[in-house]
């Protein structure tokens, strides 16, 4: 009996089996399982891309007969890889994973809900997918009025259910992320180990931090549009209808306000991720540490004033643009400091290219690239030719997507062993990135070109002149994909050969506490806290 | 797929390409009201605004290039120079304050040095000239109507489909009706929207402007050349948003005027009082 007993108790300690993961409460469990739902919404995400870029490599209607079902595509890809594969990968995954070992702490400020959080992304992508297969606009179904689901495409144009379920899909996806930002928060605040005080936060944790803040800020307002655009279309409100006294122009200031600070949330973990692992491979401390850390701040604070940008042709006047074109531009400053410090923290350093690394260098270029852009773009009168054509499309995939995809590849080689006590096979790693890298550039560059010469965004068929940069465009997604197919014989291919992996198999320059951890880390990563000088 | 005409449609790239650098020598390949084939700019500009974006976008994009090359080359550089075996034994620095202030400034510098013809074209866009013509675009999911109020002339503009297209007239861009204007002449736009929001743009004009359901939102341009010049919707609005194009016919003053006293004389035809305005 007494056996029995403790073996009862060791159950409540450590749960076996499937209680393991629906009852999680540790936070590498739950980052374990964020990581895997990223890699699933991920992988829908980039099938419906391949869809949309097939459609697309020559003009004419070949895959989609009704050109509305390309736009539930487009539509579906642009929201599952913001709210079902970046942002459960950056913050759920490996900031769960990561954050607690990196101020060590022994778990999240608050287990249970972290495990709500996951759990309610489950049923989120659930509602979204579940969308996909209810009427939408007449005829068709699913949402198809792009990630932005303007009014009153969303409301009168789209009568049938799918939309209230990815409004709902929204709300808990909302949901989740206010939660687990609030968890963040407490964690980083009141969880660092004795000595670590904020100004010695590894960057990833004050990028972790930033971005709580700014999910914390936008989500709200998100959850506040939509929920006005429920009942405008369910319950005869009239919020953003032009003809009872609303304005379609209320639903884009809102949904701009959490917008703009949304692709704030994709990134800047990724900016948190890039100064670990230029720092680790460097074999230096990172260059301008105090600025590195208060650019994210800036960049968070400057990006919740610079919605309207967003918004240059839609009727707002010319002074409230001329503003947005000021504020806007601000923010490329603290954005050059933090290109111009990874730069600064490899000067005087000894690279070593492993994986990580070139994911690193990248997504540096790659997003610097996306940035100039960005300064391009945030001149309304010039933005004028180029909003809702390629060349936005172009501009954020540069930066937020392909900028915040190769950061999070980067983390997980990064990491790899680390997480999951094995070394990834560096040959198949360096593969994949040649593949991401020369894929997303064959991909997006050429987009540039379509959008200078004036191709609209969101269309299932174009104008016969911009058939050769679209085939070029179509081949480049091809190759990406396949580096995707590599990644995921890179993880099958580390899980059969299990060739245990050190502590810390990156030597001197990695000198984060998760480091001095056996890898994988124990279910209760510190049994006495670290302190630190 | 479309597998079968993938060959097809390769060699109809190829004849592009060859057909693009026979007949076009460098700017030249810009297109005119419309885009061409590989082209990598702007559509060649028909008003003074398009003017002045095109040599803004010029300015700006000489700048963006110049600071990624030099970030490329930095890059280049600190993987070549500071790499394990060229550089071994790495440095501690970690501050350098002058460094620091200066890639903070300079981009300051380079910001303001944009941000003066930057505000400079915003506010010749809006310097809305005395009208010489106004015409209201009105639209629909997925066509446009046009009315000259002065005039006393409306009609629809519909995309014409693909069997009926004549020869030389460009798919997913040609309609029955097109709009036309004179040359050299203040043309406003008012722009209004009766189901979701659309969006009137014409690319070689340097005009984008969202039609928003229960706003009337206003443009200008003054064509300086005659000639057809195309554009498309450019916010999404539905099922057939790629299939409501926008066509503009620029005309000489006195062919203006004959198409106004045409369009007029079938104008009083019509019962409806709708025209069905002539084509010539």
């Amino acid at each position: 009996m007494a056996h029995s007993a403790h073996v009862e108790a060791a159950h409540e300690e450590h749960p076996y089996g499937w209680r393991r993961w629906l009852f999680s409460t540790n936070h590498k469990d739950i980052g374990t399982m964020y990581l895997i739902f990223a890699m699933v919404g991920g992988c829908v995400g980039g099938l419906l891309s391949m869809g949309v870029r097939a459609e697309l490599m020559e003009p004419g209607l070949q895959i989609f007969g009704n050109p509305e079902v390309f736009n539930v595509f487009v539509t579906a890809h642009g929201l599952i890889m913001v709210f079902f594969m970046v942002m459960p990968a950056t913050m759920g995954g490996f900031g769960n994973w990561m954050v607690p070992l990196m101020i060590g702490a022994p778990d999240m400020a608050f287990p249970r809900m972290n495990n709500i959080s996951f759990w309610l992304i489950v049923a989120s992508f659930t509602l979204l997918i579940t969308s996909l297969f209810m009427p939408g606009p007449p005829g068709t179904y699913g949402v198809a009025g792009g990630w932005t689901i303007y009014a009153p495409l969303s409301t009168k144009g789209t009568p049938g259910p799918a939309m209230d379920f990815a409004i709902l899909a929204l709300h808990l996806a909302g949901a989740s992320s206010i939660l687990g930002a609030i968890n963040f928060i407490t964690t980083i605040f009141n969880m660092r180990a004795p000595g670590m005080t904020l100004h010695k936060m590894p960057l990833y944790v004050w990028s972790v931090l930033v971005t709580a803040f700014l999910l914390l800020l936008a989500l709200p307002v998100l959850a506040g549009a939509i929920t006005m655009l429920l009942t405008d279309r369910n319950f005869g409100t009239s919020f953003f209808d032009a003809a009872h006294g609303g304005d379609p122009l209320l639903w884009q200031h809102l949904f701009w306000f959490f917008g703009h600070p949304e692709v704030y949330i994709l990134i800047v973990p990724g900016f948190g991720i890039v100064s670990q692992i230029v720092s680790t491979f460097s074999k230096k401390p990172i260059f301008g540490y105090l600025g590195m850390a208060y650019a994210m701040v800036a960049i968070g604070v400057i990006g919740f004033v610079v919605w309207a940008h967003h918004m240059y042709v839609a009727g707002i006047g010319v002074n409230t643009q001329a503003y947005f074109v000021f504020a806007t531009m601000v923010i490329a400053v603290p954005t050059g400091i933090k290109i111009f410090s990874w730069i600064a923290t490899m000067w005087g350093g000894s690279l070593s290219f492993r994986a990580p690394m070139l994911w690193a260098l990248g997504f540096i270029f790659l997003f610097t690239v996306g940035g100039v852009t960005g300064v391009v773009l945030s001149n309304a009168g010039v933005d004028r030719s180029f909003t809702d054509t390629y060349y936005v499309v172009a501009h954020f995939h540069y930066t937020m997507s392909i900028g915040a995809v190769f950061t999070i590849f980067g983390a997980w080689y990064y990491w790899f062993p680390k997480m999951w006590g094995y070394m990834y096979n560096e040959t198949l790693a360096k593969l994949h990135f040649w593949l991401m890298f020369i894929g997303a550039n064959l991909t997006f560059f050429p987009q540039h070109f379509l959008g200078l010469a004036g191709m609209p965004r969101r269309y299932a068929d174009y104008p016969d002149a911009f058939a050769g940069w679209n085939f070029v465009s179509s081949i480049g997604a091809y190759i990406g994909f396949a580096g995707l197919l590599v990644f995921l014989f890179g993880i099958y291919y580390a899980f059969s050969r299990k060739v245990h992996a050190p502590a810390n198999p990156w030597g001197v320059g990695a000198t984060t506490l998760e480091w001095t951890l056996p890898s994988p880390p124990p279910f209760h990563s510190y049994e006495t806290l670290p302190r630190i000088k | 797929m479309g597998m079968f005409n993938r060959r097809l449609m390769l060699r109809r790239l190829m004849l592009m390409g060859v057909a693009a650098s026979l007949t076009a020598s460098g700017p030249a390949l810009a297109g005119e009201g419309q885009p061409s084939p590989w082209e990598m700019g702007f559509q060649h500009a028909a008003t003074p605004i398009m003017e002045q974006i095109t040599s803004f976008h010029t300015y700006v994009n000489v700048i963006i290039i110049l600071i990624a090359l030099f970030v490329l080359g930095l890059l280049v550089y600190v993987m070549v120079r500071f790499n394990e075996k060229s550089h071994p034994q790495p440095t501690r620095t970690t501050h350098n304050t002058a460094l620091e202030i200066a890639w903070t400034v300079i981009p300051v510098i380079i910001l303001v040095a944009i941000a003066i013809p930057s505000f400079r074209l915003l506010f010749a866009q809006y310097d809305f000239p005395k009208a010489d013509l106004t015409i209201t675009a009105t639209a629909s999911q997925w066509y446009w109507n046009y009315d000259y109020p002065d005039q006393g002339i409306n009609f629809d503009s519909i995309i014409v489909q693909e069997a009926d297209l004549k020869p030389g007239q460009p798919r997913l861009l040609t309609v029955d009706h097109e709009v036309v204007v004179p040359v050299n002449k203040n043309v406003v736009v008012q722009v209004k929207a009766n189901d979701v929001i659309h969006d009137w743009a014409v690319p070689s004009f340097g005009i984008k402007i969202d039609a928003v359901p229960g706003r009337l939102q206003k443009t200008w341009f003054r064509a300086e050349r005659t000639g057809m010049f195309y554009g498309q919707c450019s916010e999404l609005c539905g099922r057939n948003h790629a299939f409501m194009p926008i066509a503009v016919r620029v005309v000489s003053e006195e062919e203006f005027a004959g198409w106004l006293a045409k369009t007029k004389a079938s104008a009083s035809l019509d019962d409806a009082g709708k025209v069905a305005a002539a084509q010539d």
